[in-house]
């Protein structure tokens, strides 16, 4: 951080709108993500600048943030001027529109695939062995079993967790909402920490060493046990589980005051590329276009029951008021220190 | 003259050499080896874990991880933060304490008060504040955003968190020093004719030097370990608002423990440069003599 560049952060709206947007050189496009995504959104960054340089002759500089999904919706909604927005789920983002008004109401359908260009699901991680034999959802409410979810408050992994479980639990008891209600409440009593995001909890789980199962998403668990020893850690796949659709939008607001709306639109697009489906089944999430990715990526991936949000639960609007809102479900179910 | 002086500055040594205060040698070892032992586990251990962890993968990991631009980015914007706020609260710290401790005025101890609240309030809620008043749902986030200013998720931001956590370490470091002193020195310069500034430059910022110094010194430890108020309102945008506190712990959590480490061992440098310094500078207090002496061991 040179000291022009503390006066540039005073004073660069100045100098923007001064100048055309179309005369800037190097454009800066700054992607706020959720936890998950570090290691793919550096990948995808290098290749994406390689392909503007090729297409347009332009030099582009990438910024990334990471952190919960929520904190980080939080943080373009108290003024972080993100251009684009990748986070864990759709309200996140819906949130963002609402109270900035930078986003239109039908953000989600400017993207193929409701905006998501890749998907992942809900799996366990268990020490290696699998000593407590962890194998579906109801293992995880037997005795002495110690389960590492996040805060569904301020991650949107927790919040898909959270949405699996109540899912497995509605059709295990042919749609009992007070069966899935007690059944989740009977997961939460047996967490012992709620960290605010992903990354936080998987730490939690592999490097602290708390918990028997950490309920993560499926690409965090596959980064984590290939980051660290697949002598340590093993992946149950639960019989059902939740299709995560972890959507990306242009936060046109902000775009139209950079003038980077084109530069935004083609950074998502690639996302859809060859190239980018590529890297999104190598960084471990599912590629809407699995003929894209390299098989032995794509092997990973094993076949399972999947529900959507908006057959389940109609939809995230509808999910996040009866769920995670003030007073909602989980506030009533969830008592900190009750185990 | 030199045992006089040691047996002024070093009561413990005349404790121990009357009968009457004198412990039992077992007791004594036994005390010492427990003092050692917790410091040993606690402080030393820890320290020495930074650097074995930091060189784990050797040199070559190590420097790659500092130059790496990211990491100077953030090195680049810890030194900034501490440069402006250091200085500021330097000048801040010397015009409240020398007004506190010269003058007598209505509101004198609410002041006082004022100055401390950095210490009794969370640095996370400092960062909060700074979002709910500039962020841009805050208070003047509208007009900030028409005049297309960011303080928040941005460099202003982080550096008036830092100058806001960092308020009080000069002024209290000089208030009790300048107490002490009393003003007869200055009345004495006044009345010999010397203006305000003489009287500031030639007299009390004499006696006050090593104090200030030692304020200074504290002051911008804290300002380039901060973390708290610095994440609040950073936005953790790589490579431009991240201060080195937030990138060991984005290194850390991309499983990158190495890198995180090295980043973690310069932070555990600049300490141990600090700690120097601080005793470099309490030595020569102790040799201008014993009122200075007193100041710099009250804390």
């Amino acid at each position: 951080m040179k000291r022009s560049t503390a006066f540039r952060a005073l004073l660069a709206g100045v100098a923007a709108t001064a100048l055309s947007a179309g005369a800037w050189a190097n454009q800066t496009l700054l992607n706020v993500s959720y936890d998950p995504t570090r290691e793919f959104y550096q990948a995808f960054n290098t290749e994406f600048a390689a392909h503007w340089k090729k297409t347009t002759g332009e030099t582009v500089t990438l910024k990334q943030s990471h952190g919960g999904a929520g904190k980080q919706a939080r943080a373009v909604i108290d003024g972080l001027e993100a251009d684009v927005v990748t986070l864990a789920l759709a309200y996140d983002i819906d949130e963002i529109g609402e109270l900035t008004g930078k986003l239109p109401k039908d953000w989600q359908k400017k993207f193929a695939d409701n905006s998501a260009p890749y998907t992942s699901t809900i799996v366990f991680l268990v020490r290696k062995g699998n000593p407590k034999g962890i194998k579906d959802w109801d293992d995880l409410v037997k005795p002495g079993v110690e389960i590492i979810t996040p805060n569904p408050k301020t991650s949107g992994g927790a919040r898909w967790n959270y949405l699996a479980a109540w899912g497995y639990a509605l059709k295990k008891n042919g749609n009992s909402e007070a069966k899935a209600r007690e059944f989740v409440s009977k997961i939460l009593s047996k967490v012992p920490v709620l960290d605010s995001g992903a990354r936080g909890s998987t730490n939690t789980f592999v490097q602290r060493g708390i918990g028997d199962v950490l309920l993560a998403w499926e690409n965090e668990a596959l980064l984590s046990i290939n980051e660290l020893g697949p002598d340590k850690f093993e992946i149950v796949v639960p019989s059902l589980s939740i299709l995560a659709e972890p959507p990306v939008a242009i936060v046109e607001g902000v775009a139209k005051k950079h003038g980077t709306e084109k530069l935004a639109k083609a950074y998502l697009e690639y996302l859809y590329s060859p190239t980018g489906q590529k890297l999104a089944a190598k960084h471990y999430y599912r590629p809407r276009h699995p003929e894209h990715a390299d098989p032995a990526d794509q092997a990973r991936f094993p076949k399972l029951d999947l529900i959507t949000i908006d057959g389940a639960f109609g939809g995230w609007q509808k999910a996040q008021k009866t769920h995670f809102s003030d007073g909602g479900v989980f506030d009533q179910i969830y008592a900190p220190g009750n185990k | 003259m030199a045992t006089a002086l040691r047996r002024r500055v070093d009561p413990a040594a005349r404790f121990e050499a009357r009968a009457a205060t004198r412990e039992a040698p077992w007791v004594k070892w036994a005390l010492l080896a427990v003092a050692l032992a917790f410091f040993t586990l606690f402080l030393l251990m820890p320290l020495i874990a930074v650097f074995i962890e930091a060189l784990r993968k050797g040199w070559e990991t190590y420097f790659s991880a500092l130059v790496e631009p990211d990491a100077l980015a953030s090195i680049r914007l810890t030194l900034l933060a501490a440069g402006i706020a250091v200085p500021l609260n330097l000048v801040f710290g010397v015009a409240a304490a020398w007004a506190i401790a010269k003058f007598e005025f209505r509101g004198k101890h609410f002041l006082i008060t004022l100055i401390d609240l950095p210490f009794s309030v969370s640095p996370v809620i400092a960062g909060l504040v700074y979002v709910l008043m500039f962020g841009a749902q805050g208070w003047f986030g509208p007009w900030l955003a028409a005049h297309d200013i960011k303080i928040v998720f941005a460099v202003p931001g982080i550096v008036l968190a830092t100058v806001f956590v960092t308020f009080p370490f000069v002024a209290r470091e000089l208030i009790p020093l300048m107490q002490a002193q009393g003003r007869e020195e200055e009345e004495a310069a006044v009345v010999l004719g010397a203006n305000g500034w003489l009287t500031f430059w030639h007299v009390t910022l004499p006696n006050i030097r090593w104090g200030l110094l030692y304020g200074v010194i504290l002051c911008n430890a804290r300002a380039m370990g901060e973390f708290g108020a610095v994440s609040v309102v950073s936005g953790h945008i790589r490579g431009e608002t991240n201060t080195m506190p937030l990138h060991v712990e984005i290194l850390y959590n991309e499983y990158q423990f190495a890198a995180a480490f090295a980043v973690a061992s310069l932070l555990a440098l600049l300490a141990l440069v600090t700690l120097g310094i601080k005793t470099w500078v309490e030595r020569n207090a102790a040799r201008s003599g014993p009122g200075a002496q007193d100041e710099a061991t009250a804390p």
